[in-house]
């Protein structure tokens, strides 16, 4: 095979790594590079989008694998070993040299890097950690560095890429043990588990030590994420909320990624041709949203899915589910409920009810006043009282649904 | 005019905030109402009647009365914005402040509303700003300076210098915009005049680099482009290399995921027994709906992968509960019966249920029977989609409504659709509509029960008939 050149690297890398969702650099510590030495800021905050791709997704870091070729066939992977996929191999030099070059032209935050394993696991995890430290101590890179860790790899190469990487991330690929027996046989649950709880454990006693010691390593202060895929193996919406929510409380974790299983050029049989609307993991993007922020259980949300099914509906977010499904709750009045009733009302967020608590110290608010806190009025008042309002006719209408149903045209083109 | 006293406020530039700060101290001290003042930037053509206005008041000494910080936040972004009258706006809110001093606290209140709109623009700007200048490289004799063309919305490139300069401290950069042009030589900032774009280098040849990288992470089989839009607004697309192509992406990608669906289905390699194997195993432990609790276990269908007919049931019934096969029980004897007098090979067929586990009342120490309802039905789907995509058939044929609704996701009613051929929503082929045996098992009279019987037998040979056919 003739050599390829970096741009024929590049784009078989790039497209190998698409399937991996998150692409955040966000939630790290804030750093400059005003010392005149390397290159380099994050800002702390929810980092930056450089550009958009057709599919909507923010594009923020340089997001490669260091090689495609993989001695494991997991049949939902496109990089699988018994694909006919055409593979590729940088060097870390020619990783450092293209994060280096995008970065100072501000195409990128920075650089995620996740590998196919060749070799060996620690073969693998010793490479990926050899571009971190070049960037990192060579250039004096200060740019945000998201690390996939490989579970099965020496813990000690594995604590290096934390003291390295802002963010480290390792794949449950699967919602369910069984789906992952049957689309990822050598991969085990125990032993993904296993490399998170040591994960947690370390960003957990090196951020109590540096607050101890302010010359302690930093290690990964933006945490660890996880993706799962969703549509390819028998979970429902019920049974990924509950894995997630369990995720987050037994990992720490900062994100759980949704990557809604999309048809890959030469699938393996075992894979379902048909993908999940990507209104599902729209939906499911949602309802981790309101758990994160909006105070609802899991079992809120679950109580939110269709019983039978299990599924969220996709024509009205989670959210209005579950307050048609417990209409008892409402009207909320906006002057006197508390925070935790505001946060339930469809169409108001963290934000509006943040300025209702402000604003009705003072005075008493009328519709119009929640009105120019909110974007819609219409989605808000069956479920509201006001100075001036009350949704008599509305809130004992039986068929409410489709009236506070968004109307067909504004879903989602390809959903 | 009346004798009003007009107030003219001239401020140094658009984003001058401590002009309009320290004016607008002096102002509220001395309670001028905003309607009385006439802001204006630099030496433009300001107000006709204003023109011979004497200049604000001086600042009072001690800085005057005090503000919430909150309104300082607010005013420092609102005065980068492009609209004329945000420093009136600004001094309006400031002067209310002075009565109502805990305005700032009432987003619901209109002005602050509108300001708080301005300021929301002025952010969004500053952030597209980090986000969307792209530096081209420019060989400036030995060492290398970075160069890009910007055209903010708001006069935002002062307040976001340091951003960059965090960023790029080591490097030599210039951000070239149309009213000013800031410049970093690895020490200090420099201010210049608007330029062009012809001023900025016309290329880079990483940015082809880059191209490929973008193109090449882009999943075409999840095209979202109102998604795209709402975040990177065409207005910003000039000035950016990769967006040139984006119209080919979006064109060729529905193309690319037929094609991506199609080799996979063509491609059936000769693992397809081990992945319906591993199906089979999976659904042993389905719990996508209830009936998984008081069921025994999981009855999934059975048959060769290669078959070329296939027959969906309702849901196991007592028997197939307990052996985990389908088609063993009352009606699965009748089954066998007619489709061996219909002369089909039984084990040439694949048999399965459109539900997969048994749901019943328990009275007394019988299971009775209970129909699956629309969820039950609808959660079971994705088992039987995957069987009929793994197995492939030429023909399918419903043993009654609950299969019928399971594989046209509709309820059919069996009278109507009965003894024709019918085209599969999803592809799959074709499918034949009949009535399930258990219905001929509750049928009272004897000989309407024996022409029932016929007519199955009948409308399976038709079915049969109809493999390799056309």
């Amino acid at each position: 095979m003739a050599q390829l050149d970096v741009q024929q690297k590049l784009e078989i890398l790039a497209d190998a790594a698409k399937y991996d969702a998150s692409c955040s650099s966000s939630g790290t510590a804030k750093r400059t590079s005003r010392d005149g030495k390397g290159i380099g800021s994050t800002d702390g905050g929810m980092g930056i989008c450089h550009a958009y791709a057709p599919d909507g997704r923010c594009i923020s870091l340089l997001k490669i694998l260091l090689t495609n070729s993989c001695i494991f066939d997991c049949h939902f992977c496109i990089n699988r070993k018994s694909s006919n996929v055409r593979r590729a191999r940088f060097t870390a030099q020619e990783v450092v040299n293209l994060t280096l070059a995008f970065y100072r032209r501000n195409y990128i935050e920075g650089l995620f890097l996740s590998s196919g394993i060749i070799a060996s696991s620690n073969y693998t995890m010793e490479q990926i950690v050899e571009v971190a430290r070049s960037l990192r101590e060579d250039h004096h890179f200060r740019g945000y560095i998201h690390l996939k860790t490989i579970p099965d790899a020496d813990p000690e190469l594995v604590h290096q890429a934390g003291l390295y990487a802002d963010r480290v991330s390792i794949n449950v690929e699967l919602p369910t043990a069984s789906g992952l027996k049957r689309l990822a046989p050598e991969k085990s649950e125990g032993r993904i588990e296993t490399a998170m709880q040591e994960m947690k454990t370390a960003i957990v006693d090196t951020a109590d030590a540096k607050k101890r010691y302010k010359s302690a390593p930093r290690f990964a202060p933006a945490g660890q994420s996880t993706q799962m895929i969703v549509g390819a193996d028998a979970a429902t919406d019920g049974d990924i909320v509950a894995k997630a929510s369990t995720l987050y409380d037994r990992f720490n974790l900062r994100r759980v990624y949704y990557s809604a299983f999309s048809p890959i050029p030469d699938a393996s049989t075992i894979l379902p041709l048909k993908r999940p609307p990507l209104m599902r993991e729209h939906r499911l993007y949602q309802s981790d949203w309101l758990m994160r922020f909006y105070d609802y259980t899991p079992a809120d949300v679950v109580a939110a899915t269709d019983q039978a099914t299990g599924m969220l509906p996709l024509d009205i977010d989670p959210k209005l589910a579950w307050a048609l499904k417990f209409r008892g709750s409402f009207p909320v009045d906006v002057n006197r409920a508390p925070r935790e009733m505001l946060l339930r009302v469809p169409g108001l967020g963290v934000k509006a009810v943040g300025n209702i608590l402000s604003a009705r110290r003072w005075r008493r608010l009328s519709l119009a006043d929640v009105g120019r806190l909110t974007q819609s009025i219409a989605k808000v008042r069956p479920f509201l009282i006001a100075d001036d309002w009350r949704p008599l006719a509305l809130s004992d209408r039986a068929d409410l649904r489709p009236v506070v149903a968004p109307k067909k045209e504004q879903l989602e083109l390809f959903a | 005019m009346t004798g009003k006293l007009v107030r003219r406020v001239t401020l140094a530039d658009e984003d001058d905030f401590d002009g309009w700060r320290d004016a607008a101290r002096g102002l509220a001290a001395e309670a001028i109402p905003a309607s009385d003042v006439v802001w204006q930037v630099g030496n433009g053509p300001g107000d006709l009647f204003a023109a011979d206005a004497p200049p604000p008041p001086a600042p009072p000494a001690g800085g005057g009365f005090s503000v919430p910080r909150a309104f300082l936040d607010l005013a420092r972004n609102v005065v980068l914005h492009s609209d004329p009258t945000r420093f009136s706006l600004l001094y309006t809110l400031l002067a209310r402040l002075r009565t109502e001093p805990k305005l700032m606290e009432d987003h619901a209140d209109p002005l602050l509303r509108r300001l708080d709109l301005l300021a929301k623009d002025v952010r969004r700007d500053i952030h597209k700003m980090r986000a969307f200048v792209r530096f081209r490289e420019l060989d400036d004799g030995g060492t290398p300076r970075f160069v890009a063309w910007f055209e903010p919305d708001h006069h935002i490139v002062r307040a976001n210098a340091s951003f960059f300069i965090d960023r790029f401290a080591s490097m030599r950069w210039s951000i070239l915009t149309p009213d000013i042009s800031i410049h970093w030589d690895g020490k200090t900032l420099e201010e210049g005049p608007g330029a062009a774009k012809s001023d900025a280098p016309g290329g880079d040849p990483i940015e082809d680099v880059w191209k490929t990288y973008y193109a090449s992470i882009f999943n075409p089989a999840r095209l979202k482009v109102g998604a795209m839009l709402k975040e990177m607004p065409r207005r910003y697309w000039k000035n950016m290399p990769e967006t040139a192509l984006v119209p080919a992406m979006i064109a060729g990608a529905q193309a690319r995921e037929a094609g991506m669906i199609t080799t996979a289905r063509d491609a059936v390699g000769g693992n397809i027994e081990l992945a319906w194997a591993a199906l089979r195993d999976e659904a042993a432990g389905c719990t996508r709906c209830p009936l998984y609790k008081p069921a025994t276990q999981t009855v999934f269908g059975e048959g060769p992968v290669d078959a070329q007919l296939m027959f969906v049931g309702e849901q196991p019934g007592d028997q197939e509960d307990l052996a985990g096969r389908p088609f063993v029980g009352p009606a699965g004897q009748v089954f066998d019966r007619a489709i061996a007098e219909a002369g089909i090979d039984r084990t040439a067929v694949y048999v399965t249920n459109a539900v997969k586990h048994f749901k019943f009342e328990q009275r007394g120490k019988r299971r009775i029977h209970s129909k699956p309802g629309a969820g039950e039905i609808e959660a079971c789907r994705w088992w039987i989609d995957q069987e009929r995509m793994l197995v492939k058939p030429a023909v399918t044929v419903a043993l009654g409504a609950t299969a019928a609704r399971s594989l046209f996701g509709r309820v059919v009613t069996i009278g109507r659709e009965r003894g024709r051929a019918l085209e599969l929503p999803d592809g799959g082929g074709e499918a034949w509509i009949t009535v399930h045996p258990s219905f001929l098992l509750r049928l009272p009279d004897e000989a309407a029960r024996a022409a029932e019987y016929a007519r199955f037998v009948e409308d399976l040979r038709v079915a049969a008939a109809r493999v390799g056919a056309d």
